[in-house]
Order: structure tokens, then sequence, then C-alpha cells
């Protein structure tokens, strides 16, 4: 049994005065030991909504359903108790904003020492050391010094350094990332990836990482989930998702990216309108209305989820195979 | 080789941010955001300002407005010195210059139609234009800027994102300016939505001429919009140049630490590549280092850096640098 997390036919929604938003739809995936699945989509897409409904942290007017199993253990839809027992030890999760995401009033040592206690039933003087040595492995310098500090007191990769340190104390088999260098600064960032990988390499732990950055995708994944409108779009191995992205979607987003190595300025090509609202989907496939390729089909049948040449490569999409060579609409405005 | 639009020299922005007590005294604390920066932007030429937060990019693109009081340096447009026009005339000049803003909801007035928001510059400045010219001007700006004209009666929060950052752009070139500052307009859109702001701010500056000063933190964006690149770091110039220059043969190791830094959507190349990592944070800027700011976390760094800020060189057409090390990276 290799999988640690498993992820069948799950479905979120959110209740809301206008009717339900369907956030993800009928999503299934699996993530094996030691491997790093990058989730990248727009706002909207269900990214983070997938781990939220995994971590039981859905708002109060979501619900989800379908199964999602943490090494062989189901843990949707079970009791907060029988949850807790699993989150922050087996499954631990670090967000975008550490400042939000840390408790301000409280020193990094109870914070960090709670978990243990609570999980590991460690006496207070264990879980400090266990805490201190956790925050050297993240290279915070002066661990012993800097963890009877407050939250404000640590810069912006700091902070993210202490919530990293935090999601790893019981030994996570599976860390989920949302957006974890989002709000940092490019040399910052650098500093954060390069420590997951190191993290990554010495604990063999899975990583969900997700983003909207594909620069991050492709430094960290080994494999990649594009999201559309609350579904799968694309997945596979990541060489193969950037050297031929095979959705018009996963084409669209590489070409409209500039990039530092580009040879020239070429103008970008751009994904024309916006994203759907999901409350509102169209008939069909949901990117169609954005799609340079679109065709009779796309609007009366919506594309199911599936398998194309290699094992664990699968798009959503009717064409047989996207050749690049079809130039996209350029500039169309809704 | 055309006279500059706008030539900024030695421009410092200093905050005082110290605690006053009721009777005097007190601590001063001075926080030099912007400390000594000089430089040229011609017509029609696009100026990208990048660094990390807290640089004092933004703060350099209001002071360039003078929506931040100054305190030091000059800023000639077209020749006449801002310092020295008084209230009215600075007024009459401002129609020249406009600004675009990162949040694009939050710098619409939620209460005004878009309408409204678009022909207000206009109704300012000329108050003499017949409400039918207003509405027409309006409408086409709106089409200008791929905005459709029948919502001209609809309110900001009824668009996305993206559009809002259209309509912003339409309130800033209504006027005809002939210089934008855009700060960071493209950081809170989905990147699907960036390649078409940043292509409809290219098209309309090829159309109506004008300069762009381009905030960013994304030096791939700055890279694709800019002609020229001035890098700061706490509140200096690091290093400037020409577009391909900068990137191509960066001489400061700061911007090829920045360049390195940036990661690129190709597995291959980002899965194997050596990237210069950089110690640490930012230092405070309310105690930034002695000599040069970046010599903390710089890995050439040598005595003489503590002691002495390095002066801006020109080390080649249109490249300057501020590095007692300066060169190319040899993987430190």
């Amino acid at each position: 049994m290799n999988n640690v997390l498993e992820v069948t036919n799950l479905n979120t929604s959110f209740w809301t005065p206008e009717g339900d938003v369907n956030a993800v739809n009928n999503v299934s995936f699996s993530i094996q030991r030691g491997e790093t699945l990058g989730i990248v989509g727009e706002s909207g897409s269900g990214k983070s909504q997938i781990f939220m409904s995994i971590m039981g942290l859905l708002a109060s007017n979501g619900r989800a359903t379908g199964s999602v199993k943490v090494t062989g253990t189901e843990i949707l839809g079970v009791a907060t108790a029988d949850l807790n027992k699993i989150r922050g030890a087996r499954m631990s999760m670090i967000f975008q904003d550490p400042m939000t995401s840390l408790n301000p009033y409280l020193t990094v040592r109870r914070q960090m020492t709670e978990v243990l206690m609570t999980h590991k039933g460690m006496s207070e003087k264990e879980a400090t050391e266990a805490s201190i040595r956790m925050l050297d492995q993240v290279q915070i310098p002066e661990a012993r010094r800097r963890v009877n500090m407050h939250p404000h007191e640590f810069s912006g990769g700091m902070r993210q350094r202490v919530m990293i340190a935090m999601a790893l104390l019981c030994g996570p088999e599976i860390l989920i990332a949302d957006e974890p260098t989002t709000a940092l600064d490019v040399t910052v960032q650098a500093q954060i990836l390069d420590l997951l990988s190191q993290l990554r390499r010495d604990n063999g732990m899975a990583i969900a990482l997700i983003t909207h950055d594909l620069g991050v995708i492709a430094g960290l994944a080994d494999r990649v989930m594009v999201m559309y409108a609350g579904g799968i779009a694309e997945e596979g191995a990541v060489r193969d998702i950037f050297k031929r992205p095979q959705h018009p979607y996963t084409e669209g987003l590489l070409r409209s990216m500039p990039r530092l190595d580009e040879t020239g300025i070429n103008r970008l090509q751009t994904i024309g309108g916006q994203p759907p609202n999901l409350q509102n989907l169209p008939s069909g496939c949901s990117f169609r209305e954005r799609c340079p390729y679109a065709f009779d089909r796309c609007i009366n049948e919506r594309p199911a989820l599936r398998e194309i040449g290699a094992p664990g490569r699968a798009k959503a999409c009717h064409l047989d195979e996207l050749s690049g060579a079809r130039s996209p609409k350029i500039g169309v405005v809704a | 080789m055309s006279a500059p639009l706008l030539s900024v020299s030695d421009l410092k922005v200093h905050f005082d941010v110290g605690r006053k007590r009721l009777f005097g005294g007190g601590t001063p604390a001075v926080v030099k955001a912007v400390d000594g920066v000089s430089f040229d932007l011609k017509p029609g030429e696009t100026l990208g300002l990048v660094g990390e937060s807290g640089c004092g990019k933004s703060t350099l693109g209001r002071a360039v407005l003078r929506l931040l009081p100054l305190k030091g340096g000059r800023t000639v447009w077209l020749g006449q010195d801002l310092a020295k026009l008084d209230a009215d005339a600075m007024r009459g000049l401002r129609r020249e210059m406009q600004i675009i803003f990162q949040d694009p909801l939050a710098s619409l007035n939620p209460r005004m139609t878009v309408g409204q928001i678009i022909a207000e510059p206009l109704t300012t400045f000329q108050p003499n234009l017949s409400a039918n010219d207003v509405k027409a001007r309006v409408k086409a700006m709106m089409a200008k800027v791929g905005l459709l004209p029948n919502q001209v009666n609809r309110y900001p929060h009824e668009f996305s994102g993206g559009q809002c950052q259209r309509i912003g752009i339409a309130r800033a070139i209504i006027n005809n300016p002939r210089l934008i500052v855009c700060d960071e307009p493209v950081s809170a859109l989905d990147v699907s939505i960036q390649a078409q702001i940043v292509n409809l701010l290219m098209d309309l500056q090829k159309e109506m001429g004008m300069s762009l000063i381009f905030i960013s933190h994304n030096l791939a964006i700055v890279r694709h919009i800019s002609h020229r690149v001035m890098v700061l770091y706490l509140g200096k110039v690091m290093e400037i140049a020409d577009r391909d220059s900068l990137y191509k043969n960066p001489l400061h190791p700061y911007t090829q630490a920045l360049n390195s830094a940036v990661p690129v959507p190709d597995p291959e190349i980002e899965q194997s590549k050596a990237r210069i990592v950089l110690k640490g944070d930012l230092p405070s800027p309310l105690n930034p280092p002695s000599g040069c700011p970046f010599r903390t976390r710089c890995p050439r760094a040598t005595e003489i850096c503590a002691q002495e800020m390095p002066e801006l060189v020109s080390t080649g057409k249109d490249h300057m640098v501020a590095c007692h090390h300066a060169g190319p990276p040899h993987l430190n």
C-alpha cells in the first residue's frame, strides 16, 4: 500500500442564498509516499478547497462528499475527535500567510509544544527540546532563544519556517502546502523552496503543493494536476505537462507567462475572457468559452477525465491531440 | 536622442517614525525610504523598478508624482523644476501624470458608476465639456481598454479584478497623460489575466506614446514590458541599465541573486539549476547596515563594503552599477 493519500469522487459545495456553489466537482487523485504533487489553478479553481475539505477545515456552509483515505484510513465525514488524531500528526498543512495562521498572543514555544503534548503525550520539557531541534532543522538561527519569542518578532520568511517546523513536529506522512511562498519576496521564496526540497529528501514525506506559480511547480513537483472551475483539467508527470501540455487551458497558461529566459520579447499570448462563475457554469466543457479550439461537441457534452498515452497522464478535453499549431484567439474580452 | 520627459536627481524621501513624548524628547528615528535616486525618463520609454518589499519602489513612484513630500532632490518635468511650481501650476500638470494601483477594486470608489469614475479626470480638467461629449469620450475609452461600453452604468463590484484594472487604466489615460506610474498593476491578478493587462498597457503605449514607470516585484514581467530597468535595495539604486544589458549581463550581486531566485516554468531547468540563495532577510530600514546596504546578505562582501557606500558608476553604454565588487556572476 503505497498511497499516502487517496481521494475518490470528492465533491465540495457551499450553500449560499443564491444557490449552491460547487467548488470541487468529482475529483479523484492519489499521492504516493515521498511524492510531490503540484496543484495549479487560478483563484476559484477549487485547488485550495480540495485540501480544506480533506483537512476538515471547510467554512460552516461547506459540505464535502466522497472518500478521502490517509494511509488507508477513511477521514471524510468522521467525528472531529477521530479526525484530530490524524490531522497535525499524520497529515499537516501550512498556509500562505504565516502571520494570520500563528496565534499572535502565544510564544512559538507554547504553540509548538502544544502539538507534541497533544499528539505524542510528551512532557513540556521533552516537547520544548523537540521543538528547538525542529527549529534548528528548518534553519532558524539561535533556535533556543527564538523559541520564546512571539510571532511578530519574526520576519515573514522566518514565520513561514516556524509554520513548517510546527507542521513537521509529529513527522507527518504528508504535508499540504497551500501557496507557501506567495506572500514572500523572491529571494526568501528561494530559501523556503530549498528548505522544502531538503526536508522532503531527509524525511521522505509526501507533499501536496498548491500554487498558482508554474515556476514553483516546475522546481519542486514530480507530478502536476491542473485545476479549472472545480475540476481536473489535466494531470501528468511534471515534464510532460510543461513540454507537451494536452489541455488548451494548460497550454494557454504556459504561453501567457513571460519568462526570464525567453529570447527576444514576443507578444504575450493571452487566454481571453475570465474564469467562469461557479454558480453558473456553461453547458458542456467549463473552459469552452475561453478555448481557441472549441467545437460543437464542447457545447453539448462535458468532457470526462480520460487517460491519454502514459499511465497517470489524463485530460478532460474532447480534442484528440493538441499540436500547438493553432494560434489561440487573441484579445477576446467578455 | 530626445530630451528627457522627466529628470530626477538625488531624490530623497524620509519618513519620521520616531516616538515623540508629550513634553518633548523621545527617540528620533528616520526611515530613508528613498535615498539619493537619480534617473532620466525619455518620452515613450518604460522604466521598470524592481526590488523586494520595503526597497522603496512604491515610495519612489509616488514621490515622482509629488504625492509625497520630498526630503531633498530635484524632479524636472520637461525643463521645469516641479518644486518651484505653485499649487495651481502643479494641479495643471497633474493632468499629464497619472497612476494605476495594485488593488484594482480598492482603488475605485464603490459608490460611483464606472462611467462616473472614468469621467472624473475629464470633467475635472475640462469642466466646459458638454455632457454628451463626456459620455462619448468615456464610452470610446471603455472600448479602447477592452470593456463593453454598454456597462457604463454598472458599479465596480460587478466587475472582475482584471476588468477593474481596465477601468483604472481607462481613468488614467482619458486625459492623454505623458506619464503613468504603474504600481504593481498585475500582482493581484491571475496569471491568465496578467497577460491581458500587460498586452493592453504595451498596446496603449505604442498608440499614445506615453512613458511608463512600471513597479513590480515580478522580474519576468518587468523584463517583458520595460526598456530600462532599475534595481533598488533599501532605498538606494544598485543597478540601472538597458533591459537586455541588465538581464543578460547583470553586474551587481543583488541583481544576479534576484534573477537566479525567480523560478522558471521549465522543470528541466528549474530542477537542475544552481541557484544563488541569499542568506537572511532584508535588514530593517530603520537601522540599515553601514556602507553598502546589501553587504549583510552579499556573497562578495569585504571590509570596504562596511565602510563606504559604493558610487553608482557607469560601466558601459547605458549601464550603471553601485558595487565595490561588480562583475559577472561566478556562482559565488
